[in-house]
């Protein structure tokens, strides 16, 4: 049985490594500083797409992200890794979005996408990390879910068996398709590159990106290399229910985290000094 | 009416500590907005559970008792859960960051058109003004959390939809007991209202649990040892430390590599994240793998003997000096002034 698979993806900024350069003087972060990535967990789930596909010959593995046009690149970076193509939902109507508001948009562009069997992705963002989207969207096609999944073990009968790793053990669950599937870190890791299908793919590109080429005729003749846009019109989202509009939770107020350098008291560790120490520890109720 | 929910996990008929500790802070809530505190326990077999809840200030506990719905799945408690808000209309509902927890939060904050703010690291009582439409709001949840990698920190409130909801962590809130005597009184909800057969579409073939040996994750005391600790007997004085301190000991990926101590105890990216009240890092030199895991401890104390270490940085206090030297100082010092 051949499967259609949607892999949800998102373009992150790296915040894991968030080094010195990263952090301008005030304390605020570059976020030019920082390079914009596949999400990690985004990856394991294309992992598991792929060998789904291996598994079930015929099966399409579609990516699916919502950013800005730029995020085309981690759609190029799926197909070099084993995707069939993808789609950028892009729209200034998105902007602001919260995680509902997010899982809105996505869904809306899910079913116009249509007679999929598996949506996997990650189980979160590491630039929110609140593993959300994943159920919300669930939710909003009225379908199950699976999160924490660390392995598809199969898919077979029209149902998928996957294991999954929880905070104090694993969990081994059967669910009918079709169904959400989030995947943690801890699943392996995605496969590298393919050298033949960088070869065949690095011209990929979508609507915006072709817009500052001099000759689009390489497009008409090889319609594979053609990434998908969609915009707000093209889902037929409700204008209400994406971006700020669409948002249940607002932002009231960002402080940032100055990483570096807290003020430290440096001792030399006397015995006076580790004798104040621990009274100091002991008066604020630290320690006691 | 609009009370404060709290849904409570269970595991073995145990309530969890993750539960009981929002519950603390849910009472703490509940006096601020002059509402009730209510625990949801979802599961089977719960005759008695309240007998848990109440000493942490819960007035009402619902209960749905079902053998179909322990252990947790998502459509079934969603089902309840959306269930019993329709109904009830709570302003606030609180659940753990767990796997259960960001399993079901999502997916019943969708169903109500609810936000929801996950991992929470603190939750006040406010009031908001949205300048916009001109409008201020009182008593709002403010739901602060760390996003962008730890590196901000946000307010978030939801100013229009019920129930605020959040998830929090466990180990970040305290769990302490309000009263002893406390009591409430239990509502029985009919599970067959809210829940249909066709919601038990996810079956679970197999299930293996663990207990953990080690709680460093709920620890209000860290002592870490890293790859300068220098033996697994160098662990030793900071095993004498923390049962001295009342904490736990950690150690970083380097010392657990090194074998000096169990992969259980290990702290940062690849091991636990802990938020303890006091770190004390022990010959650490602070990759950013490590420092990821503890840096929200609220005070952090760096012994080294390299005045540069990398986690001198985050540290309140930086004590250069041999480690051997300093730690049973620290022992001596606390011993003579604990008292």
């Amino acid at each position: 049985m051949s499967l259609k698979i949607v892999v949800l993806a998102k373009q992150v900024p790296d915040t894991r490594n968030v080094g010195k350069d990263a952090m301008k003087e005030d304390g605020t972060i570059n976020r030019a500083a920082l390079p914009a990535i596949f999400n990690p967990e985004d990856l394991n789930a294309l992992e598991q797409a792929l060998r789904l596909k291996e598994e079930h010959p015929g099966s399409t593995v579609t990516l699916l992200t919502m950013g800005p046009p730029r995020a085309a690149e981690i759609i190029r970076e799926g197909m070099f890794r084993g995707a069939d193509g993808g789609i950028v939902l892009t729209d200034r109507a998105f902007a602001g979005a919260d995680t509902l508001a997010t899982s809105y948009a996505l869904s809306c562009a899910v079913r116009k996408i249509g007679d999929y069997d598996i949506i996997v992705g990650g189980r979160q963002a590491i630039d929110g990390d609140t593993a959300q989207v994943g159920p919300q969207i669930a939710e909003k096609l009225g379908i199950p879910q699976v999160t924490y999944a660390e392995e598809i073990i199969s898919v077979a009968d029209g149902k998928a068996t996957i294991k999954r790793r929880l905070e104090r053990g694993v969990e081994t669950v059967t669910c009918p398709l079709p169904l959400v599937v989030t995947v943690n870190g801890s699943a392996d890791e995605c496969r590298p590159r393919n050298a033949r299908r960088i070869q065949q793919y690095k011209y990929a590109k979508s609507p915006s990106e072709k817009a500052e080429l001099e000759s689009v005729a390489l497009y008409e003749a090889r319609p594979y290399l053609n990434i998908e846009e969609w915009s707000v019109n093209d889902v037929d989202a409700d204008l209400n229910q994406v971006g700020l509009a669409g948002s249940p939770t607002k932002v009231k107020g960002i402080e940032n985290v100055v990483f570096q350098a807290k003020e430290s008291k440096r001792l030399e560790g006397t015995d006076a000094e580790i004798d104040e120490l621990i009274q100091e520890l002991i008066a604020n109720h630290t320690i006691g | 009416m609009n009370n404060l929910i709290v849904y409570c996990e269970i595991e073995d008929g145990i309530i969890a500590d993750v539960s009981l500790e929002l519950l603390t802070k849910g009472r703490t809530l509940a006096n601020k907005l002059n509402c009730k505190l209510a625990a949801l326990v979802i599961g089977s077999n719960l005759e008695g559970v309240e007998k848990q809840l109440y000493p942490y200030g819960a007035d009402i506990v619902y209960t749905a008792d079902d053998a179909r719905l322990y252990p947790y799945t998502s459509l079934p408690h969603t089902a309840i859960v959306c269930g019993l808000f329709r109904e009830v209309q709570p302003q606030v509902c609180l659940m753990g960051a767990t796997s259960i927890g960001r399993d079901l939060g999502p997916r019943v904050s969708s169903t109500l058109h609810s936000g929801l703010t996950a991992d929470c690291t603190s939750l006040e009582i406010g009031p908001h003004e949205d300048k916009k439409v001109g409008k201020t709001y009182e008593n709002l949840l403010y739901q602060i959390r760390p996003a962008f990698g730890g590196n901000i920190v946000a307010t978030i409130v939801n100013p229009e939809c019920r129930p605020q909801m959040a998830t929090v962590r466990e180990g970040v809130m305290k769990k302490e007991i309000y009263d002893a005597n406390h009591q409430g009184e239990v509502v029985k909800l009919d599970v067959a209202k809210y829940v249909q057969d066709t919601d038990f579409v996810v079956e679970i073939i197999d299930r293996q649990m663990e207990k953990s040996k080690a709680n460093i994750k709920g620890a209000s005391i860290v002592v870490a040892g890293g790859y300068g600790m220098g033996s697994k007997e160098g662990f030793d004085m900071l095993y004498d430390l923390a049962g001295v301190l009342g904490g736990e000991v950690g150690a970083s990926r380097a010392a657990v590599d090194a074998g000096y101590c169990e992969h259980e105890r290990q702290i940062g990216q690849t091991g636990v994240t802990v938020r303890p009240k006091l770190y004390i890092a022990c010959g650490i030199s602070g990759q950013i793998q490590h420092i990821a895991g503890m840096q929200e401890s609220s005070i952090i104390i760096s012994i080294n003997n390299d005045p540069n270490a990398p986690i001198n940085t985050i540290a309140d206090y930086v004590i250069t000096g041999n480690v051997e030297e300093i730690v049973p100082k620290l022992i001596k010092y606390y011993k003579k002034n604990s008292k």
